[in-house]
């Protein structure tokens, strides 16, 4: 990305007042001032920011910050802490109504993944809780968007309510209720047509289902990559329809998601999903503590641990901690340690997680490819077990053999071993790092907290 | 000439013209009214221009998804100019304040209408790239009749294979188009349904070629691979083509826009960009910073849901639905 995260660019900031020994009103300034600027950067509304600075100006004026030794973190602190608690806690519930069904309805521009976030909820209300929902098809209006939801019916096996095009959104919506006490199914959601929130008449036309239908919920979907327009979108269809929550859609991509913070500030209504992919059970809770990392630009560390807890066996990991530092690290670790790291997930999630990695030299502008991954496996595979366990015995003939045998090139089963090599160098390094050789500024990885 | 003098006398007396500008302040009536309207609102409010002004200035460039550092480099060079021209009443201002956002936006280029570069002789394709959601089937479907309208013979490639209802949605515009649509099913691989669309086009003597594909986010290496995929098996087709990869953009979009601009030109050579959704409150600012630092120009922008609501970009025209309102009351006192 064009900017830096937070974290490094407060650090410069930092080294500029480092022995003065005191932390001025003015260098608090000077900082609240990139805390302002990550934020815009981030996409929050200016108002929003405007606000908020205000707040930590207040409370980073403090005694908390000023006599801290590091002003620096502490700053990060309580932006991060304010932004955690302007964000609210964790709100991924979902109404049940008194008398099935529940009734959820699905607004928002066009293009912001309604359809999509429609089919995912079904699935997680199926899958969590065990309902069975009926979608509704009340997009009358763009091609082919009935077609969509249907589609998606059909991935899921679940049923779809539809009129055609040509019957009126509000009946199919009161149509589809009927069907649904008809066929018991205990949640019903109304995929709607995007719509700008200024157009009159078709924010007329949710109102009068919301009238009719009375919904249980009203969740807007917006596009994580909304920009300032974000505060205008979300306070019109919360001011004309009142809505119960929001799902932020296409998280998954490299954008801060700014607009988040400005939603939940001009709404004050929780952000209960959030859209992670385009496979169907990709629609997660939203973590707000997580989100006001990815805001800042101190990188996902939160998720990236919580993953990694998850899938790396304990027993495991610390045999390879004991091989990196005594550098007997061999082919056959490097293969498991790969499997553990690709359960965890694709490889450019994870880089994207951890905070300053776009920093690290040489991790910069790399791109994972995770078919590369798969070549790498076919190599290591290939290779004899004592040629795993002792790459030095490596020659012209061996390598031949293995290029054959892994359907890849020689020069690839080079550079392989160059690699490894390189890697065994590192991470002697970064082992040896921990071991408390501080100091070595900007090498391996600075994990803020932590 | 005044800047200001020169888009008045390009749109206003100018009645072709006027009906352009028209459209771009129907569309952009929201845009302008809240943009605009808050730059007279600062000129009224602050007599001098002082740090107050450049600050609520700089605030106003920002609500317009401008960027910061654009804003902060267009504040600097402001205030460079108020003081060499020794600048104090805020009413002076306005004037230069515009005419640096155009010149943003064309560097040291010539102000020229960018058009789309069609083949005379030969098939042209066009690829179209962006993230999910932007609206680029819409914008195949207004683009389809548009070149239609101009008399040329269009087909479209339906690329998006993998969301559904995508291939029927572009056979509806194909419809209301009244163009063929060139489809494989559902999860087949797009760059053979790209590919044929090539032959189909060719032996059916079309003189455009619309490329759809489907939305991906830039940080999916995998599927920016593919995209990479298609456009060498259009090239490897037609040597010389695509003749244009068109970003297509939500206005809506904030920061995030440089980037997918900067990882859709990595794999596809992006040579420009349709806007779209700008009939909306949202003001699309980042195209400026786009252009400026990626060369990338706004070839059309999108105002609306009807076939017809595509309109070629013109930055002037642009610039003076922005500022319409200022111009429209600078007439008054001088009368």
């Amino acid at each position: 990305m064009a900017f830096e995260g937070l974290a490094d660019r407060l650090q410069s900031t930092i080294q500029k007042i480092k022995g003065k020994g005191k932390v001025t009103e003015q260098d608090v300034k000077e900082m609240t001032r990139e805390v302002r600027l990550a934020l815009l950067e981030a996409d929050v509304n200016f108002k929003v920011v405007k606000d908020f600075i205000k707040r930590i100006k207040e409370r980073a004026i403090d005694q908390e910050v000023m006599e801290s030794l590091t002003p620096g973190q502490q700053v990060i602190k309580v932006v991060k802490e304010e932004l955690t608690t302007l964000m609210g806690g964790e709100q991924s519930k979902i109404a049940v109504a008194d008398r099935s069904p529940t009734v959820i309805m699905m607004v928002g521009l066009q293009g912001a993944g309604k359809t999509t976030t429609t089919g995912k909820l079904a699935n997680l209300l199926r899958k969590k809780f065990n309902r069975s929902p009926l979608l509704v098809a009340a997009d009358v209006y763009r091609p082919a968007a009935i077609n969509q939801l249907q589609t998606l019916g059909k991935q899921l096996d679940m049923p779809v309510f539809s009129l055609g095009t040509e019957a009126n959104p509000v009946d199919i919506a009161n149509q589809a209720i009927e069907q649904a006490k008809n066929n018991h199914n205990d949640y019903v959601i109304i995929d709607t047509a995007g719509r700008l929130h200024v157009d009159n008449d078709l924010m007329a036309e949710l109102q009068q289902i919301k009238a009719d239908v009375k919904p249980d919920e009203i969740f807007l979907v917006v596009d994580a990559m909304t920009g300032q327009d974000a505060v205008n979108v979300a306070e019109s269809f919360n001011e004309q329809l009142d809505i119960t929550g929001v799902v932020l859609t296409k998280l998954d991509g490299d954008t801060r998601g700014g607009a988040a913070l400005s939603i939940k500030a001009v709404t004050d209504k929780p952000i209960k999903f959030a859209g992670m992919g385009e496979k169907l059970d990709e629609l997660e809770a939203f973590h707000p503590e997580r989100m006001a990392s990815r805001i800042l630009g101190m990188g996902d560390v939160l998720s990236l641990i919580e993953k990694a807890q998850d899938n790396v066996d304990e027993k495991k990991a610390k045999e390879l901690e004991e091989k990196m530092r005594s550098a007997s690290f061999t082919f056959d670790d490097f293969l498991d340690q790969m499997a553990q790291v690709r359960s965890m997930g694709p490889m450019e999630d994870l880089l994207g997680m951890l905070p300053g990695a776009n920093k690290m030299k040489g991790l910069k502008n790399v791109q994972f490819d995770e078919k590369q991954i798969s070549h790498v496996e076919a190599i290591i595979q290939s290779m004899t077990k004592k040629e795993r366990q002792d790459p030095n015995l490596m020659n012209a003939s061996r390598k031949k053999r293995i290029a054959k045998g892994s359907g890849r090139s020689v020069s690839e089963v080079n550079r392989l071993l160059k690699q490894f090599e390189e890697m065994k160098k590192m991470m002697k390094q970064m082992t040896n790092m921990q071991k408390g050789k501080k100091g070595k500024k900007g090498k391996g990885m600075n994990f803020p907290f932590m | 000439m005044s800047f200001f003098k020169k888009l008045k006398d390009k749109f206003v007396n100018n009645e072709e013209t006027e009906q352009v500008s028209d459209k771009y302040k129907d569309g952009l009536t929201k845009t302008r009214s809240s943009f605009s309207s808050k730059i007279n609102d600062l000129v009224a409010k602050y007599r001098k221009v002082d740090e107050d002004f450049f600050e609520d200035l700089e605030e106003i460039l920002i609500s317009a998804d401008v960027g910061v550092s654009t804003v902060m480099d267009l504040i600097d060079e402001l205030k460079l100019e108020v003081k060499r021209q020794n600048i104090k009443e805020t009413t002076q201002v306005k004037e230069v304040i515009s005419e640096k956002l155009v010149e943003i936006y064309y560097g040291d280029d010539d102000e020229a209408v960018e058009e789309l570069n069609l083949q005379k002789d030969q098939l042209s394709v066009i690829l179209f790239v962006g993230v999910n959601g932007v609206g680029k089937t819409t914008t195949i479907g207004k683009l389809a009749y548009k070149l239609k309208e101009e008399g040329k013979k269009v087909v479209l490639a339906a690329g998006d294979t993998f969301r559904a209802g995508a291939i029927e949605q572009l056979e509806v515009w194909g419809e209301r188009a009244g163009v063929d649509v060139i489809k494989h099913s559902a999860g087949s691989d797009p760059a053979a349904v790209i590919f044929d669309g090539i032959k189909a086009a060719q032996s059916r003597k079309a003189d455009v070629l619309l490329c759809d594909t489907a939305g991906r986010l830039q940080n999916k290496v995998n599927l920016m691979n593919e995209l990479t995929k298609v456009k060498r098996v259009i090239e490897k087709e037609i040597p010389g083509a695509p003749h244009e990869v068109l970003l297509v953009l939500d206005a809506t979009t904030g920061q995030n826009a440089m980037s997918q601009a900067k990882t859709f030109s990595a794999a596809t050579d992006v040579s420009g960009i349709v806007l779209t959704k700008l009939d909306g409150t949202a003001k699309g600012g980042i195209v400026l910073a786009i252009r400026n630092e990626l060369e990338i120009p706004v070839k059309f922008v999108g105002l609306g849901e009807k076939i017809t609501d595509l309109q070629s970009f013109d930055a002037q025209a642009f610039v003076f639905g922005l500022f319409a309102d200022m111009l429209e009351d600078d007439d008054q006192p001088a009368k």
